[in-house]
């Protein structure tokens, strides 16, 4: 579980996994993930395993998406945008 | 916006080093472009400065809060700052950047180039790293930076001083962690004492370490020392983390987020690409990109701070200005210099105390090594043991380096792997090949840039 300081910013909803999900301005999509308490962020493509984010910073490529119908994208490194769309990637792309 | 950039300097990065570099070459005239993937000035170690309030700067430390100032200064500075913006190639002779953002591609054709794209975090393979739940030491600082994110009933484990720092911020958000799991055997503070005299000419580093491991120790936050065998269970994700303290004895605790940290290392990406000379330095069990004296890897191209050597963030920013200077044809003076002997005095003594174990730099066959690909130790040692010359061929027959972080995480245990099931060096071991693009990137954003003829 994930305390939150101080809310710096405005409120932002967003969905995933047909869910909405409320983050703050300025916290990346996995930042508010993990904020909301989500534990795997995706299924890896080789073994199915769950996976979540481990870098935070665009190394490990862990926290793929999709994110507004594209996928593959960083969690980490895209900033929440009111009205996202934000789903798990399940395996390896088809 | 597609086209092509002219600049006098392109830097790449906007951490301590880039905007060292970029504050210096604008107080020299120099016609300036700042390319950085991050949303805002600061790289990892200043993230979210600018947007930091007050009570998160004072949480933070004052290494923290000197980057508003830096930060102020580069934005004051008139350097065009392109953020979330991926360079996906660099080309040499003359220097390029093929650019990428949501805005569309462009490319930079500057005269010089300065790099300066900072350290990864060295990988900890330990069983169960891949759980979700395990992150880096500096996953949570980000969280804490960009978001005001702390993780309740953390268990900080591995070496180094960025466990006691992130320790000590924790407790000022008023969550501490709930232990601290430190794998620093007593040998090597048997190891490192004779390098402290040297360490010692210039104290502030090792005082301001000394009083983080006081405040944390004063706080009652459980602390092992001396602890090995680590290893991480849980069913969907961590639910704890087992090691043998420092008298042999196996420990449990229950715990949701585990921090793991064992030093950082130069981001190879850019050097690897660029085809750079590299040497294997054993005492930072990394490899060193070769710079000359004006840390130039190549004409007009420069290379500053974490990303040729760890050296932190003070060394960084005098790196970057001092790639600046020469570009400026303003050699490097008697200050910078001193400045920069003084900013590296404590990096031996802490190199030697901090050194990754060799069960996390060449960990058991059993433990997955590349995460991408989920390929085990026991296979890159099979490999190099049954002829691979490197981790390259390693790459052909087991996919290692083959997923998206190609090879940013496991690069350096794959060397060291390969070598050792192999028994050669490192260095003739070498280092995944690597290739454009640097990061995915949708082949519309290349099919649509627009190609200027050359002369």
């Amino acid at each position: 579980m994930f305390k939150r300081d101080e809310r710096t910013g405005e409120p932002v909803i967003f969905v995933f996994e047909g869910e909405a999900i409320e983050a703050c301005a300025g916290d990346s999509v996995a930042a508010a993930l993990i904020a909301a308490g989500v534990r795997a962020t995706g299924l890896h493509p080789v073994t199915g395993e769950a996976r979540a984010p481990y870098c935070m910073m665009g190394a490990c490529f862990e926290c793929l998406v999709e994110i507004d119908g594209v996928p593959n994208r960083q969690a980490c490194m895209a900033p929440v945008a009111s009205g996202m769309n934000v789903s798990r990637q399940r395996g390896a792309r088809r | 916006m597609n086209g092509v950039l002219t600049p006098d300097l392109a830097i790449v990065g906007a951490g301590p080093a880039g905007l060292g570099a970029a504050i210096a070459a604008r107080e020299a005239g120099i016609d300036t472009v700042v390319v950085d993937d991050q949303s805002a000035p600061g790289g990892q170690i200043w993230r979210g400065v600018e947007d930091a309030g007050v009570q998160r700067r004072l949480l933070l430390g004052p290494d923290y809060a000197r980057g508003a100032d830096v930060v102020a200064r580069f934005r004051d500075s008139g350097a065009a700052y392109y953020p979330l913006t991926t360079v996906w190639n660099v080309g040499m002779a003359p220097p390029t950047l093929d650019c990428a953002s949501a805005a569309g591609g462009f490319e930079v054709r500057p005269k010089h180039l300065i790099l300066a794209t900072g350290a990864l975090e060295r990988a900890v393979p330990i069983p169960g790293w891949t759980l979700p739940g395990v992150t880096t030491a500096g996953a949570l600082q980000i969280l804490l930076k960009t978001s005001g994110l702390v993780a309740d009933g953390a268990v900080l484990a591995g070496s180094g001083p960025l466990l006691w720092l992130l320790a000590a911020q924790m407790i000022d958000a008023g969550t501490p962690p709930a232990a601290l799991v430190e794998t620093v055997s007593p040998v090597r503070y048997l190891a490192a004492t004779p390098l402290l005299p040297a360490a010692l000419r210039a104290p502030a580093p090792l005082a301001k370490g000394a009083r983080l491991i006081a405040k944390v120790l004063r706080h009652g936050v459980p602390c092992y020392r001396g602890a090995r065998d680590l290893a991480l269970a849980g069913e969907t994700s961590v639910e704890r983390i087992r090691f043998r303290d420092w008298r042999g004895r196996t420990r449990s605790l229950e715990t949701g987020h585990v921090a793991l940290h064992q030093g950082v290392v130069p981001n190879p990406q850019t050097t690897r690409l660029l085809r750079v000379p590299h040497d294997w330095c054993e005492r930072q069990a990394s490899f060193v990109p070769r710079r000359d004296a004006a840390l130039a890897i190549a004409p007009s191209i420069h290379l500053a701070g974490d990303g040729a050597r760890i050296g932190g963030a003070d060394v960084a920013y005098l790196e970057g200005r001092r790639a600046a200077l020469a570009i400026a044809g303003r050699g490097d003076n008697a200050d910078c210099a001193r400045a920069l002997r003084e900013a590296e005095a404590s990096r031996p003594f802490l190199d030697r105390l901090y050194a990754p174990t060799t069960d996390v730099r060449r960990p058991a066959d059993p433990v997955i090594v590349c995460r991408c690909e989920r390929v085990t130790a026991g296979a890159l040692r099979r490999a190099g043991r049954e002829g691979a010359v490197g981790p390259n061929q390693a790459k052909f027959f087991l996919r290692a380096g083959m997923g998206p972080c190609q090879g940013r995480v496991c690069g350096l245990a794959a060397s060291e792997l390969v070598a050792e099931g192999g028994r050669i060096n490192p260095s003739d071991a070498g280092y995944y090949h690597i290739r454009p693009p640097l990061k995915p990137l949708p082949l519309s954003l290349i099919a649509s840039a627009t190609v200027e003829e050359s002369d």
